[in-house]
């Protein structure tokens, strides 16, 4: 589909597709984590047919959430190596926070916010896969010392998780014009110099 | 079946009280190691009121049968021979649920009503609430619940709530034909026990004593041990019992803390945009992009 032929590419449709499936995975796995997490949360389970089937579905989603993972970090890693720039952008995080992005370091693809909230959910997902598969008593029985360091470890790398999955979507929905690059694919030029200027130059060659 | 003559001390997964008006004594099994024999009837008995059949297993040339508990098989006897004194010891200990004060299952449970505490201090699963994740295994500081293969529900000794309920003794200690299981309030068994050890001491015991561990509020099934000093001795009896400082982390600070800090964040996320607005492309980016 052809809207604005002056529009960007920003990401391709197996790209989007696969941000997609560790998406849809990932809501799926937090509303049956915390069922299970906190009291307070177990009327979720209901969403998922009861406590036992959120118990029963929560680990085999946790799977192909851990697979897409894998394929969505192989995609995307060589963008998200953290430069000089990056950390200078994260000190100044406070000003950009407040609303002002004028005087903040030229952005390429991706700032070092996006590029840390990357690393992070890489650690977060490898801590959640590991002690998961641990926790696993349908297939696993392994011993109680190792089940309790695990079970620690899952609930910290959720909360984590889940902490900053709320902040990368809320980042997407104050920077308007975002969430269509996750749609289908596109962003405008204005949007591009503002954002990630650097990234912007790079693939337009115009050097203003 | 939570029964209504039996008032609920505290329920799995549950922030608000539990239906505790009526007081009831709490109530005990004593088992006296210094006379069991090893006849297995209570584990047949067990078998009969609670109309379970496991499965035929293997003899491994020990007297251990089953040789684990499972969930067909609430209790088990478990031998052990120690050498003490240049004398062997045959150290017979009937292994189950202990019915902790402060029981680990229950407090690992995500269910609510899978696990409760009755008043009297029988802790009972209720399987018809049991989601069968197997948190409460990670709990137990005795290795007590096992899944089933069969409902993947989590059993374990219900110290015959049933039957308590109704005034009656558990099975066990129905079939016992020495005496070595007692049955009573926690008080009665305790000054029971407190005879028991002065005899054992009196004959030569001198470091026997009561096993009703302090890390875990006490129990409600406790032991007469010839050596209360080193309970390891009977098949690893844990010493020391407590829930593990991990479980408790899991299942206590973490749960309040990680939910409020969710919680700011999302309420932060919202009223930043409230008070910030959006981050919209300016109108002179649009303009310069234009030309």
């Amino acid at each position: 589909m052809n809207r604005d032929p002056r529009d960007l590419q920003r990401y391709t449709a197996p790209e989007r597709a696969n941000h997609w499936l560790v998406g849809i995975c990932f809501i799926l796995l937090a509303l049956s984590g915390l069922a299970l997490f906190h009291p307070a949360f177990y009327p979720l389970a209901q969403l998922f047919g009861g406590g036992t089937w959120a118990r029963i579905l929560h680990p085999y989603i946790g799977v192909v959430l851990a697979i897409c993972f894998a394929a969505l970090f192989v995609r995307f890693r060589a963008l998200n190596v953290m430069a000089p720039t990056d950390w200078e952008w994260l000190r100044r995080m406070r000003e950009m926070a407040a609303g002002d992005d004028h005087t903040m370091p030229a952005q390429g693809k991706y700032n070092g916010g996006q590029k840390l909230l990357f690393w992070i959910m890489a650690a977060c997902v490898a801590l959640l896969a590991l002690s998961g598969v641990i926790m696993w008593r349908a297939w696993l029985n392994l011993p109680v010392d190792l089940v309790r360091v695990a079970a620690v470890v899952h609930a910290a790398a959720a909360a984590v998780m889940i902490g900053f999955i709320i902040v990368h979507i809320y980042a997407a929905i104050w920077t308007k014009g975002t969430i269509r690059a996750m749609w289908y694919g596109t962003v405008t030029r204005a949007w591009a110099k503002q954002h990630h200027r650097a990234w912007y130059r790079q693939i337009t060659g115009d050097q203003r | 079946m939570a029964l209504q003559s039996l008032d609920i001390a505290s329920r799995s997964a549950t922030t608000t009280p539990s239906p505790s008006m009526r007081e009831t004594a709490e109530v005990a099994k004593l088992i006296d190691v210094s006379t069991c024999i090893g006849c297995k009837a209570c584990q047949a008995a067990c078998m009969e009121w609670n109309d379970l059949r496991d499965e035929v297993g293997r003899n491994s040339g020990v007297l251990d049968n089953p040789r684990d508990l499972s969930a067909a098989s609430w209790t088990v006897m478990r031998y052990a021979e120690v050498e003490e004194g240049g004398k062997l010891e045959w150290l017979i200990r009937k292994d189950g649920c202990m019915h902790c004060a402060d029981p680990g299952c229950l407090k690992a449970c995500p269910a609510p009503g899978a696990i409760v505490k009755y008043a009297n201090g029988i802790v009972d699963f209720q399987e018809e609430n049991c989601i069968g994740c197997g948190y409460c295994i990670t709990g137990c500081p005795f290795n007590i619940p096992r899944i089933s293969q069969k409902d993947g529900k989590a059993y374990k000794c219900t110290l015959c709530s049933d039957r308590v309920a109704v005034g009656m003794e558990p099975a066990c200690i129905k079939a016992c034909p020495t005496g070595a299981l007692q049955f009573g309030s926690k008080e009665q068994m305790k000054d029971y026990a407190a005879e028991r050890i002065a005899d054992l001491q009196q004959r030569g015991f001198q470091n026997a004593g009561l096993y009703d561990p302090p890390g875990v509020g006490g129990t409600h099934v406790m032991y007469v041990l010839h050596h209360a000093d080193r309970p390891q001795l009977y098949r690893e009896l844990p010493a020391n019992p407590t829930i593990s400082p991990l479980v408790a982390l899991w299942k206590g600070v973490a749960k309040p803390v990680a939910a409020a800090a969710l919680g700011l964040v999302a309420l932060g996320s919202l009223f930043h945009y409230v008070v910030k607005g959006p981050n919209e492309v300016s109108k002179e980016m649009e303009k310069e992009v234009e030309e």
